[in-house]
């Protein structure tokens, strides 16, 4: 089958050099499947009311543009909130809603909250393994007035039974990141 | 009246206590008559025949030798004969069909070459039949290698490589996506019987543009009508594989004659002396064979070859971005090790080569001939990453590159003078799959060349020959690419290159580049034998090389590597001057050969890693194709000396200097001082018993460039700026390796039995010129057994 496809090739080949090679024909362009363009955080209340959201949002891709990230507004000093992160792919007509493919191999990815000061992140979902996912957690801010960064990483295949990792220590994680994105956060 | 010519015996002769060999026999002719004064040359040596027809030319080193028995108004015998004992070998020559019409004897000398084809050894070649072309290469001073891992090796001849070493298979110039170092020449070593390079970049036959040289691969031919076989089995401790190769030649004087070869390598993990190098198994299944119709002044040839590989590369050098790149380098350990196991997953090539040609020689008179060759060639890669869910199974970068090439060569000789001049065109189309789902490194596209070159030799006597040429190169090449429009931006191209823009869809722009180039090349040089054994060549070359398709369009994350590479339509062609000399000193006890050369090249193009950029996975460096003025320069050292009949002693040595002249700083990539000591035992006697000991050193690179850069890491669950420490070069290694070896007749056939050991001591290390080598150690000890029969 291999080798038919690529005589099959051969001979396509002769005919377009045999055809004029000038002409202004357009080819399909590549679907990227992979990009991650759009990572949201989104921080509800648990007493309710607006959520906070922040957003990194990056429709070039690997292109030389940096990611424009926003933040909607300040966390409240001692509350707390429940949390969920999307990924989108929004170079992809329609677009593609990642998060489904990460919640289907959650054996095969972890996210990290990184901070410091800010208040305490935990995961509030499970794989098979009983090891933590990250697409949903709990934060609940910080008592007093803080100001810092919060960076939240996706890792595709890390080690999850590795020291601490369960705990969300990116340290001993292993794994190549798939997202890695930076907000900075104010709690008052 | 098949049988002009017969070697009719080959037999070991009574073995002596000399290491060197002795070959004996008579020259007769198909009736039986001797003949008198016919000259016999075993490489240098020479002797002439007694009025009896008989014959002993002492002193022949052990070894594979060019055996070549002439005789006036007969067809001269020129074939390949293993020469390790004592040796009778009777000869009978045919006359040829045009009888003495006229005897010449004008005092003509016939031009000598006056470049110097350093040229592997059979025994060589064999010794590296489960290994790549690159590993073979190294063996010859001056030769390094640009690795990925340790099975995608390509060979760096005096410190250039890829699209400046243009690698000929059979004639044929391999055109093999050839521009990255991650892409190692598609062919097999088995299929080989001879490999040269040529250092001298004067050989405008093959091309222009072969700034750092050349390398000619040619497959081994029979000339006497027989049938010959080989098989060699070859077992490795380190990858737990091994690999088979048999061979069948068929050889004619005139007639039907063909060769067919077939190779099949396995290999699981290799193992650093540390720990397992996890997914770096490889597996190759290649085939080459051809059919030959020789008749009495013209033949016909049909080759085809395929080669087919996967090839398994370290896991731990997939990184996500630059903190997991700053994480592998500073860790000093790969973050993936797994037991070892054969399969391989991803990060992973599949290559598959064809090449297919009809070539057809003419002699048109006793001086003149023609040789016209249509090639066609058709190289497939596929590169797989570690992709999310089914996306693994589907090829990150997925290229089909299709070349057909013509050429016709026409050599006349003419008294002194010898005359040679050809044509040569390509058309070449390569397709990026846009089923991928990421946006091809190398985008579509296609080219077109014509080429013109003559070269004029002559012989100003026995010890003098000169020679001139000159080479004319067209070149269109056209690209169907996609550009993001912030990239289109990031580049400069806008006002610039707008009239490549066929489209504008919004985020990205769909364009033709499109590149035209006129490129004139041309070589002297100049060859004189000296008193002593001693000669001396001399070579000026002038060549002109296009930007390659990387150099021009890639543009995207090389997942390999974790690097965006970028090439720039503003890379304007090569232009180098090469100037050689090799003086070269042949004798019985001791040889030597030494190379110094200057390269001076302007708009020399390289990779220069860069400033990181921002996604949302993270930053990754950004390494740019840029061009600056370069100036190299080198001695290759070589030496042989046969300290007794028993022990002899070969030394090997390299140095290449390499500035960036217009920033003035160290050149990137240069292969580091490395020196190799071998010390051979052979005893004949005991079954031509051999033992060497190798000991090869390479120094530390103290001359790199320093582009290092900064880039947020964790330290402590936070992100600090660290710097990244990707241009200092590893730490210098010696390493010792040992080959021994005895040889075994068994009624025709013959037996060779081999076995070595590579890294003695196991010694971990990494090397400069190995893409891997901020991720992982070189593979460790290797004991390895190796059968070869002959038959």
């Amino acid at each position: 089958m291999k080798n038919f496809k690529i005589l099959a090739l051969a001979l396509a080949t002769i005919v377009s050099f045999s055809s004029c090679s000038d002409d202004d024909s357009v080819a399909a362009p590549v679907n990227e499947e992979e990009v991650l363009t759009t990572i949201t955080a989104t921080f509800t209340p648990a007493t309710g009311g607006t959520p906070i959201v922040l957003m990194s949002r990056d429709l070039d891709g690997e292109g030389p543009a940096a990611p424009v990230v926003t933040v909607s507004g300040n966390f409240t000093a001692g509350s707390d909130y429940t949390g969920a992160v999307t990924f989108l792919n929004e170079t992809t007509t329609p677009v593609t809603n990642t998060t489904l493919e990460i919640q289907e191999e959650s054996l095969d990815h972890q996210l990290f909250f990184q901070q410091s000061g800010l208040g305490i992140f935990a995961y509030a979902d499970r794989d098979a393994n009983d090891h933590p996912i990250g697409l949903s957690f709990t934060y609940k801010a910080a008592a007093a007035s803080a100001r810092g960064n919060l960076t939240i990483t996706l890792r595709h295949l890390p080690n999850k039974s590795g020291a601490n990792v369960s705990a969300g220590d990116i340290t001993n994680a292993g794994g190549g990141t798939d997202a890695e994105v930076t907000f900075p956060v104010v709690v008052q | 009246m098949r049988i002009y010519f017969t070697l009719l015996l080959i037999t070991a002769g009574s073995w002596c206590t000399y290491a060197q060999n002795t070959s004996s026999g008579k020259v007769t002719t198909t009736q039986g008559q001797p003949l008198d004064g016919a000259h016999i040359h075993i490489d240098d040596l020479h002797a002439m025949t007694l009025p009896d027809g008989s014959y002993t030319l002492p002193g022949i080193p052990a070894g594979n030798h060019r055996v070549v028995v002439s005789f006036i108004g007969y067809k001269s015998m020129d074939t390949l004969v293993d020469i390790y004992h004592n040796l009778t070998l009777n000869v009978v020559l045919k006359p040829t069909s045009t009888q003495l019409q006229e005897v010449v004897l004008t005092e003509n000398v016939s031009a000598k070459s006056t470049t110097h084809e350093q040229k592997l050894k059979t025994e060589t070649l064999e010794k590296y039949s489960n290994a790549s072309l690159g590993d073979a290469l190294k063996e010859i001073a001056g030769v390094s290698a640009v690795k990925m891992g340790s099975t995608i090796v390509k060979p760096v001849i005096n410190g250039l490589h890829s699209s400046r070493v243009p690698i000929v298979s059979n004639n044929v110039r391999m055109e093999d996506q050839q521009w990255g170092t991650e892409h190692a020449p598609n062919l097999d070593i088995n299929a080989a019987g001879k490999v040269s390079v040529i250092k001298g970049a004067s050989a405008l036959q093959y091309g222009g543009d072969a700034v750092g040289g050349l390398v000619l691969v040619e497959p081994l031919t029979v000339l006497k009508d027989t049938l010959f076989g080989r098989t060699i089995l070859t077992g490795d401790s380190n990858g737990r594989g091994g690999s088979v190769t048999s061979s069948l030649h068929q050889g004619a004087e005139k007639g039907w004659a063909w060769n067919a070869a077939g190779t099949f390598k396995y290999y699981g993990d290799r193992e650093s002396p540390n720990y397992v190098l996890s997914n770096t198994g490889n597996r190759e299944a290649n085939f080459a064979g051809d059919v030959k119709y020789i008749g009495s002044n013209y033949d016909l040839t049909a080759y085809y070859s395929f080669y087919n590989a996967t090839i398994g590369i370290a896991e731990a050098t997939h990184t996500g971005s630059t903190s997991d790149l700053v994480r592998a380098i500073n860790s000093r350990e790969p973050n993936v090790v797994r037991p070892f196991t054969y399969k391989i997953g991803a990060p992973r090539q599949e290559i598959q080569h064809h090449l297919a040609k009809i070539n057809f020689n003419k002699k048109i008179d006793d001086n003149t001939s023609l040789a016209v060759q249509y090639a066609f060639q058709l190289n497939k890669r596929e590169e797989y990453d570690l992709r999310r869910a089914d996306l693994i199974n589907k090829p990150a970068l997925d290229l089909t590159l299709a070349t057909h090439s013509v050429n016709a060569d026409w050599k006349q000789i003419n008294g002194n003078a010898t005359i040679k001049a050809g044509l040569s065109g390509l058309m070449q189309h390569n397709e990026a799959s846009p089923y991928t789902g990421v946006r091809p490194l190398i985008p579509t596209y296609e080219r077109y060349d014509v080429g013109a070159y003559g070269i004029y030799s002559y012989a100003f006597s026995n010890t003098l020959t000169a020679d001139a040429g000159v080479r004319y190169d067209f070149s269109h090449i056209q690209a169907s690419k996609y550009y993001q429009i912030t990239r289109w931006q990031d580049l400069g191209y806008v006002g610039v290159y707008d009239k490549f823009i066929i489209q504008d869809f919004g985020t990205q722009y769909f364009t033709k580049p499109t590149f035209t180039y006129h490129n004139v090349s041309a070589s002297l040089g100049i060859r004189k034998e000296l008193n002593g054994n001693l000669s001396l060549l001399a070579n000026a070359a002038l060549t002109m090389r296009n930007p390659n398709a990387a150099e021009l369009f890639s543009d995207g994350l090389n997942h390999t590597n974790a690097t965006i590479e970028l090439g720039n339509l503003g890379n304007k062609k090569e232009e180098a001057i090469k100037v050689s000399a090799t003086l070269l000193k042949t004798g019985k006890v001791f040889s030597f050969e030494a190379t110094p050369y200057i390269n001076r090249i302007n708009n020399f193009i390289y990779l220069q890693p860069g400033q990181a950029e921002a996604t949302n996975r993270g930053t990754f460096p950004v390494f740019r194709y840029k061009q600056t003025d370069a100036f190299m320069a080198g001695l290759d050292l070589h030496a042989d000396w046969n300290i007794t009949n028993r022990f002899k002693y070969i030394f090997s040595g390299a140095y290449v200097y390499g500035q960036n002249t217009a920033e003035n700083l160290p050149l990137i990539d240069m292969p580091p001082v490395n020196i190799s000591n071998t010390i051979r035992f052979t005893k004949t006697e005991w079954n031509s018993f051999f033992a060497e000991l190798r000991s090869e050193a390479v120094f530390t690179q103290t001359r790199y460039p320093d582009y290092n850069f900064n880039a947020n890491v964790l330290v402590n669950n936070e992100f600090v700026s660290t710097l990244t420490d990707i241009s200092t070069a590893p730490k210098g290694y010696h390493l010792l390796h040992f080959t021994t070896g005895m040889q075994f007749k068994t009624g025709k056939s013959l037996i060779a039995v081999n076995f070595s050991v590579n890294n003695i001591f196991n010694i971990a290390y990494r090397d400069y010129l190995n893409r891997q080598r901020l991720y992982t150690d070189e593979p460790g000890r290797n004991f390895q057994l190796q059968l070869k029969f002959n038959y």
